[in-house]
């Protein structure tokens, strides 16, 4: 009996950790084997990497998967930001029913929201498959940007916007100097989550974009027809690129703390 | 309008909703001045503060300031800065970059901005702190870069909305005295808004004492200590008997059975008033020496002093002395002249004398 509670404490991490890696380290594993399905292995290869490299259609669709995500992300993070120094600033009531409709979208099935854009843009005669998707992918990244900033300006004081302007500051100059900088925070993470929202989106883009392939779209249609190994690398790949950001991002973090320490010791020794 | 006159208040009325915060309110501020805004929460004194700042715009009335109408002048245009009450340093910028916001806002040279943040680095104590962040800073150390932020614009009045409620007891004492310090050094004029009657009477050379948007009373600290001019003034202040009597003639009042001799005049014969003893003012004398008679019902050690309370009949006296006397003993109360201090009844009952009044029964 101690030999298990034992055994369950240490490796239950351990568990949870292999439950949730397993399916992603299968998949980098069989993106270096050359077979057309991924039930058997046979042998080291590149050749699914040099197949993806060869194959243009992919690079179309991370191309448009990336510029979409990026332009997206900053385009509603910009609107997004202003909405939410607009809704704080209002007064108590029509603040809760403004926040409360501009929340509603993200509970709005994928499903419900794709399609709607896919009529309207019909009904409107609008036929960039491009430009459909990026306005769609602007919209629905909007809710998640205000949801990430409000909270920040809730906590950020009133009085930090009446300080610039006794200091000296306009309106406008207080925003951008004083207030902005504030709730920067909320607005990286509202930028972070709409990037990455928009990069895996695959719902709303196929309604909405008429034929125009991001990742997703360009995965799922091939797919139909059996995975071709050269996804698997390019699944591989993505995993890669999206960890080391996010290694990277953490690192920087952790440092920032240490300094922060270091300079809160050296104030506490003097 | 006399020149020293730098800041002219004219019938200010501020209402929120129906309330008003601020009744009619008239005030001068003399150029160079320490004045002090002095009253329990919601009397209205922050909001003045703000409306001299140009946060909050009056209902109805005007601000002058050297004897120009800024009454709807944003904040940003007026020669005022503001030492807020949790600070508001900004966190994104170290201790150089707040105190130098406002320079650079007015495009200075560099030389000169860092020239000037030194001096008053230097006058707040903070010199060597450029560098540090603002959140690394103890609340003591914040709060003088809040002042350091705020004069080193060279204001033509400093305003400070509680500046000191965040920190401890003992910082709190010397922060009093340096802030008294930086006043004479820069020699400009400040506006402070506090609750704790203390911290006014140590620092200010104007006190303005006000209640439900309405200024009690304007004078220097001892004015306002020794002549309150109503109870609410006289409760506020210190802690005071008050006992209504009733004046005999000039320089002669009763209450409670007995006459006493008192230095005030100018009343009518046989006018309704209302008394304020201090406590430290009164003296315990053995039984049968003084007119007023009681029993110690309560001691309270209060470290310099005893508060004694002695039952006299019908009511309680406090009495503030350094010798114990045990409870349960009869003494007599003195009372001299110079003691007692006569107010005006109030003409209409207000709210806080209808619970003043209950508090005594």
């Amino acid at each position: 009996m101690k030999k298990l509670s034992a055994f369950l404490k240490h490796s239950y991490l351990g568990l949870v950790l292999l439950f949730m890696y397993a399916p992603i380290f299968i998949l980098i594993l069989f993106s270096f084997t050359d077979s057309r399905t991924m039930s058997k292995w046979q042998g080291w290869s590149f050749g699914a990497y040099e197949k993806l490299f060869a194959e243009r259609a992919v690079w179309v669709a991370v191309q448009n998967s990336i510029t979409i995500a990026i332009i997206a992300a900053v385009v509603a993070t910009i609107m997004g930001t202003f909405a939410a120094i607009g809704i704080h600033s209002m007064k108590k009531r029509n603040r809760m029913l403004v926040e409360n409709v501009t929340q509603l979208p993200m509970v709005n099935p994928d499903l419900v929201t794709g399609i709607s854009f896919m009529l309207l843009f019909t009904a409107i005669g609008f036929t960039s498959g491009y430009l459909r998707m990026l306005i769609a992918h602007i919209t629905f990244n909007l809710p998640y940007v205000i949801f990430s900033v409000m909270p920040r300006l809730r906590q950020s004081s009133n009085r930090l916007y009446e300080a610039a302007m006794d200091l000296g500051c306009t309106p406008m100059i207080a925003l951008t100097k004083v207030v902005i900088p504030d709730i920067m925070p909320g607005i990286i993470s509202g930028f972070i989550l709409a990037f990455t929202l928009s990069i895996d989106d695959f719902v709303i883009s196929w309604f909405a974009a008429d034929g125009v392939p991001n990742i997703s779209i360009y995965v799922y249609s091939i797919a139909r027809r059996g995975i071709p190994s050269h996804i698997n690398a390019l699944s591989a790949l993505m995993f890669v690129v999206v960890a080391t950001l996010l290694v990277i991002v953490n690192l920087r973090s952790i440092k920032q703390e240490k300094e922060a320490e270091v300079q809160a010791r050296k104030l506490r020794s003097k | 309008m006399e020149s020293n006159h730098l800041i002219e208040l004219e019938n200010i009325t501020k209402e929120y909703s129906g309330d008003k915060a601020l009744d009619n309110i008239n005030l001068y501020i003399r150029n160079g001045e320490f004045l002090t805004l002095l009253g329990p929460s919601g009397c209205g004194k922050t909001t003045m503060l703000r409306i001299i700042a140009g946060f909050t715009m009056p209902s109805e009335g005007k601000v002058y300031m050297d004897d120009k109408e800024v009454t709807h002048v944003p904040p940003y245009k007026r020669r005022v800065n503001t030492v807020f009450q949790k600070y508001a340093l900004f966190m994104h910028l170290n201790v150089f970059d707040n105190v130098a916001f406002g320079l650079k806002l007015k495009k200075m040279s560099k030389k000169e901005i860092t020239n000037r943040v030194e001096n008053i680095l230097e006058l707040v104590n903070l010199k060597g702190y450029e560098k540090r962040w603002v959140e690394q800073l103890s609340g003591g150390q914040q709060q003088r870069v809040a002042i350091a932020r705020a004069l080193v614009n060279d204001p033509e009045v400093l305003l400070l909305d509680e500046p000191l409620s965040a920190l401890d007891k003992k910082l709190r004492k010397g922060m009093q005295v340096e802030l008294k310090r930086m006043q004479q050094a820069v020699g400009i004029t400040f506006i402070y808004v506090t609750h704790d009657q203390e911290e006014a009477l140590t620092m200010s050379d104007t006190i303005v004492v006000m209640n439900e948007g309405k200024i009690q009373q304007i004078g220097t600290p001892a004015d306002i200590y020794n002549e309150p001019k109503n109870q609410f003034v006289a409760q506020f202040i210190g802690e005071s008997n008050i006992i209504e009597g009733i004046m005999l003639q000039d320089y002669m009042v009763s209450f409670k059975g007995n006459v006493y001799e008192c230095v005030d005049k100018g009343f009518e014969r046989n006018e309704l008033v209302d008394l304020v003893i201090r406590p430290e003012d009164v003296d315990i004398v053995p039984l049968g020496s003084a007119p007023l008679s009681g029993v110690i019902t309560n001691v309270i050690f209060m470290g310099v002093h005893y508060a004694i309370t002695v039952n006299c009949n019908e009511f309680s006296l406090m009495v503030h002395t350094t010798d114990l006397v045990p409870v349960g003993e009869h003494v007599s109360v003195q009372i001299l002249p110079d003691a007692i201090h006569v107010m005006k009844k109030p003409k209409e009952v207000s709210e806080f004398e209808i619970v003043m009044d209950e508090e005594k029964e």
